[in-house]
């Protein structure tokens, strides 16, 4: 029970955190009770999960909620595996956010709607019925919408928001649509008895569609993503980093709750993992592709999130697709891969959004056309930053290599499963894998080298500063917790071992670490190991003996001036920027982007003599463009044809109301009607309505039953 | 002998003849040009002088800079140390599968890369650019072309997929040859030889492995130089491993030793003579069409997973 008193705890303490504006109105008191709240609250939810997940879980049903349906609260594996994913990122945005908020005015609306957006997506974790789930995940929603609108004096931002408050209660509804078809199934809200209900194949896929598409929109699968690079952007930065880092997640949580939980991997049908394992690749080479031409720090980052999503997807849909042929070993390595993927991608993303948050504080822009040099005024930033970097992109020893190495396996080792197709598609999505996280590699690159490294490009970049220590200290714990889980994913793989007990009731820890601690071999030693400590030691080792003897005493390095080819006048405009890095993938890839190039040549004097080139290239989210377009236009004309009904007198709106009223009445007494035919199972077919009529009097509308249903 | 002592020989080996395979390739090139050549030992004689010469660094280098040749040399080391090139089953490779050593190789990348644009130079920039573009359309290949390989040995591990090479008996698969002649064309790229970038030039507008280093000097430059040679020496092992480990022995004593290293030289060498030939008679591609050299290598691995479960699965 520790487990569970701790997340209650954790959400007594965020419910607290909402009220601080109440009772204090100083703002840096404000902002140093709402930090400490919120590192509480963190804390408490690494606790909780920890202790979910080594000592087993519990559950709850607390009295408040609809009065027929109190609130079934319940903490197993998977809940508890996302509280410590949540906990242990929330811990450090905290710390930042003491240093990152100061000399923000007017925080009051931070306080209030940040813990309430931590309690949603704590709720969303614990609940287990659906009515308490769609309750805080509409709370994390519409809480997020205010975060994201907290600049509010900016258009951009709330065109941003807007976007967002309507995508995200699209996916609400479609969520909520997939918990009626399972309601319907069970006949209650309650988890325990959608587990236990038999679904019919159709229903199931109906649900799964459903699902599929509600919870993709909200961790910004493509093509339901237009929300995300939006919102992101535009969010305080530690914010962003709770919304990139954790909701996406939180989403993810979702899609495992419904389809691999609820419904389970006996209800998998052939084509799911497909799909998902279609949706993740796309995601995943779409995400990083757009990500690669942008050049507004946040954006760029904001689009790498969706490639990760597109990776994690990857790992569920080979999972899927091996739990269907029955491989429950196989499926589970892919689980724990997506699931390592998942809190990789929070500690580093986390991270990412932390350091472009310092990174804006000290510059003022996000633009990185402006950026340069900042690894030499803002150091402690560089390194973090770096670490992020190396682990997005994949690279040992750090924690992105694990858990895409993982999914890698399980890919490889996949058998033959029926026909050509289905095993075609398994490598080749693999093979997408690897191309998105080469192409995330050139990303990164190209993200530190134009903002940190090289010459600073404006007057900004050249007086940045180091951020405080509250900062350093939030960006170093997910930096350091990026080498713990890379150098020891044999400890961590063992912990994470309760989920596909639970979920495929089968385990993979006794293959994993069957080798000691040093090894890590999803199988066994035949197929693949890997041992991240043996590499960074020997790294280390030979580096180390490598430096020490090139470095005899008295050998210094001469510094001098850079080499410029014999020319004089080298500026800070000559450097490589963002925009040039990309430029041989947008030609490369110019059917996927669709670059609109302008070049402006200024001649001015002699068709020899050029004065000035200016280079203008935009590129737009096509998928968004023209997918997104046709649909807002329809709603819009459909809402103007609409509009001539609202321009009428008084009579034509009481007429309205009382043919709503008509109709409502109608709608009931079709299901009251449905109803009675139900209890009545001698009577079928003859004189339907009269006999319901006959036996049953005392319905109150029953005219219209036989006006109606006949 | 114990594996061990097999091992750190085999490493040894790998970093002291890479600047020997270096020499030969460019001997072998000016013999076929009609020129005499600077002879074998000459990017020996290169490195010597490099690593007493002074280092000259700009002012407003980083610590990035600084690190990056140390990163790199050990980073290919590493990846080198893993490869079993005379004994199939060393202690070290299995720290790291095929995956996990292309990542060695792509984390060398990476910092090589940054360190192009820490300096600020347009040169530095421009290659950082073109080599992670061009590396992240030649990994998908790669990876193509090792899992067409691994699904026959049902392994990504180096000594696995040997072993099951020296075990099946030899007949021809044509998913095998696919798989090699992409790995094959990836490995040119990977090691910026021509058609896809020239190591022998400086100052050119296609350059892209030499516009990262431009800025290096002294034994920071002999380092990179250095890491690059044990690269392209690393690739040939790779290909012999996968493709035609005959002669690779099972157990670590002295007579199979040797026979293991003359096999493994002879191969290695027809394989660099090979590329010397190749070299030779071709020209630079133009860079807009390396990405249609790199697909091409895809979609020829490609072929080869297809070949292998529509031709090999049931036979």
């Amino acid at each position: 029970m520790l487990s569970l008193n701790a997340a209650l705890a954790a959400c007594m303490v965020c419910t607290l955190a909402t009220l601080i504006p109440a009772f204090c109105s100083r703002n840096g008191l404000q902002r140093s009770l709402l930090c400490l709240l919120l590192a509480v609250t963190g804390l408490l939810a690494c606790i909780a999960g920890l202790a979910g997940l080594l000592v087993g879980g519990g559950d709850l049903t607390l009295p408040l909620g609809l009065p027929w349906l109190p609130m079934h609260l319940r903490i197993d594996a998977l809940s508890s595996f996302f509280l410590l994913l949540i906990g242990s990122l929330l811990l450090s945005v905290a710390i930042y956010s003491q240093g990152y908020l100061r000399g923000m005015a007017h925080i009051a609306s931070l306080t209030v709607f940040m813990p309430l957006f931590v309690l949603g997506m704590l709720g969303v974790v614990l609940s287990d019925d659906a009515f308490t789930f769609m309750l805080f995940w509409e709370i994390m929603s519409v809480s997020s919408y205010f975060l994201v609108t907290f600049e509010h004096q900016h258009v951009e931002n709330r065109k941003a928001g807007y976007i967002y408050l309507l995508m995200a209660h699209l996916a609400g509804l479609l969520i909520l649509g997939s918990f009626a078809t399972l309601y319907a199934a069970s006949g209650s809200f309650e988890f325990a008895a959608m587990r236990e209900a038999v679904i019919s194949p159709l229903w199931a896929a109906i649900a799964f569609l459903l699902a599929g598409v509600g919870f993709g929109t909200k961790a910004g699968m493509v093509p339901m993503h237009g929300w995300l690079p939006e919102a992101h952007p535009v969010a305080p930065s530690n914010v962003s980093a709770l919304m990139s880092g954790i909701m996406l997640k939180v989403a993810i949580f979702g899609f495992l709750r419904v389809v691999w939980d609820l419904m389970g991997p006996g209800d998998f049908q052939w084509w799911w993992g497909m799909l998902v394992l279609a949706a993740g690749s796309g995601s995943a080479v779409t995400g990083v592709l757009l990500a690669l031409q942008q050049n507004d720090l946040k954006r760029l980052l904001a689009y790498s999130s969706i490639e990760n999503i597109g990776i994690i997807l990857i790992g569920l849909g080979l999972g899927m697709l091996l739990a269907r042929f029955e491989y429950p070993m196989l499926s589970a390595l892919a689980l724990i891969g997506a699931l390592y993927h998942a809190i990789n991608h929070a500690l580093f993303k986390g991270l990412l959004f932390m350091g472009a948050g310092a990174v804006l504080h000290s510059t003022g822009t996000r633009n990185m056309e402006v950026m340069g040099g900042l690894i030499h005024r803002m150091p402690w930033t560089a390194a973090l930053f770096l670490v992020a970097c190396i682990a997005i992109a994949g690279l040992p020893p750090f924690n992105g290599f694990v858990s895409e190495w993982l999914i890698f396996q399980s890919a490889l080792m996949a058998p033959q499963l029926g026909g050509t197709m289905l095993s075609t598609m398994i490598p080749f999505s693999a093979a997408m894998l690897a191309l998105a996280g080469a192409l995330a590699a050139a990303c990164f690159v190209k993200a530190f080298g134009v903002v940190f490294l090289g010459r600073s490009r404006s007057e900004a970049a050249s007086h940045a500063h180091e951020v405080d220590h509250w900062m350093k200290l939030g960006m170093a714990i997910p930096a350091l917790l990026c080498l713990l889980f890379g150098l020891s994913p044999v400890l961590v793989i063992p912990v994470l071992d309760a989920i596909p007990q639970l979920l495929l009731h089968t385990s993979i820890s006794d293959s994993v670490h069957a080798h000691g601690w040093l090894w890590l071999t999803p199988v066994d030693t035949g197929r693949a190991s890997y041992s991240a400590p043996i590499i960074l030691a020997g790294m280390l080792v030979l580096g180390g003996v490598t430096f020490w003897l090139l470095h005899p005493k008295g050998r210094t390095i001469r510094r001098s001036k850079m080499w410029s080819c014999g020319n004089p006048h080298l500026n800070a405009r000559m450097q490589y920027n963002a925009t040039a890095f990309s430029q041989p993938l947008r030609r490369i890839f110019s059917g996927v982007y669709q670059p609109e190039e302008k070049t402006h040549i200024a001649r001015p004097f002699h068709t020899l003599l050029t004065q000035q080139v200016r280079y203008i290239v935009h590129i737009q989210d096509l998928m968004v463009q023209r997918l997104y377009q046709p649909v807002a236009d329809y709603v819009l004309s459909l809402a103007k044809r609409l509009d001539r009904l609202h321009q009428q007198d008084i009579r034509a709106y009481l007429a309205y109301t009382f043919y709503t009223i008509l109709f409502l009445l109608a709608l009931l007494s079709i299901k009251q009607s449905i109803a009675a035919y139900h209890f009545w199972p001698l009577m079928q077919g003859k004189a339907l309505s009269t006999q319901i009529l006959a036996g049953q009097p005392r319905l109150p509308v029953a005219g219209l039953v036989t006006g109606v249903a006949v | 002998m114990s594996s061990a002592s097999v091992q750190i020989i085999q490493a040894v080996m790998l970093l002291l003849f890479a600047p020997l395979a270096a020499g030969f390739i460019s001997t072998c090139k000016a013999r076929l040009q009609n020129r005499r050549g600077a002879g074998v030992l000459q990017p020996w004689r290169n490195l010597r002088k490099l690593f007493k010469k002074e280092v000259v660094m700009a002012h407003h280098a980083s610590w990035v800079f600084r690190f990056t040749p140390y990163i790199v040399f050990t980073a290919t080391l590493m990846a080198a140390s893993v490869v079993p090139a005379l004994l199939v089953d060393t202690p070290l490779s299995l720290t790291a599968d095929v995956i996990a050593l292309v990542a060695l190789l792509a984390l060398a990348r990476f910092f090589l890369a940054l360190a192009g644009m820490d300096i600020g130079t347009a040169f530095g920039g421009m290659g950082a650019s073109r080599e992670m573009t061009f590396s992240a359309l030649a990994e998908p290949a790669m990876l193509m072309s090792i899992f067409v390989l691994s699904l026959s040995a049902h392994s990504t591990n180096l000594t696995t997929m040997i072993t099951h090479t020296l075990n099946s008996p030899f007949a021809l698969h044509p998913s095998l040859a696919f798989a090699m002649v992409a790995m094959v064309m990836i490995a040119v790229a990977e090691n910026g030889r021509i058609p896809i970038d020239n190591p022998t030039t400086h100052l050119e507008l296609t350059m892209i492995h030499e516009a990262m280093i431009l800025e290096y000097s002294g034994r920071h430059l002999a380092l990179l130089e250095w890491a690059a040679m044990v690269k392209l020496l690393l690739f040939s092992t790779l290909i012999v491993d996968l493709f035609m480990p005959w002669g690779m022995t099972a157990q670590a004593d002295l007579t199979g030793v040797a026979i293991a290293l003359g096999l493994w030289m002879v191969k290695v060498a027809g394989l660099l003579f090979v590329l010397a030939v190749f070299e030779t008679s071709m020209a630079k591609l133009r860079l807009f069409e390396v990405p249609e050299y790199l697909s091409g290598a895809f979609v020829i691995s490609f072929l080869g997973l297809l070949s292998y479960y529509m031709l090999e699965v049931g036979a």
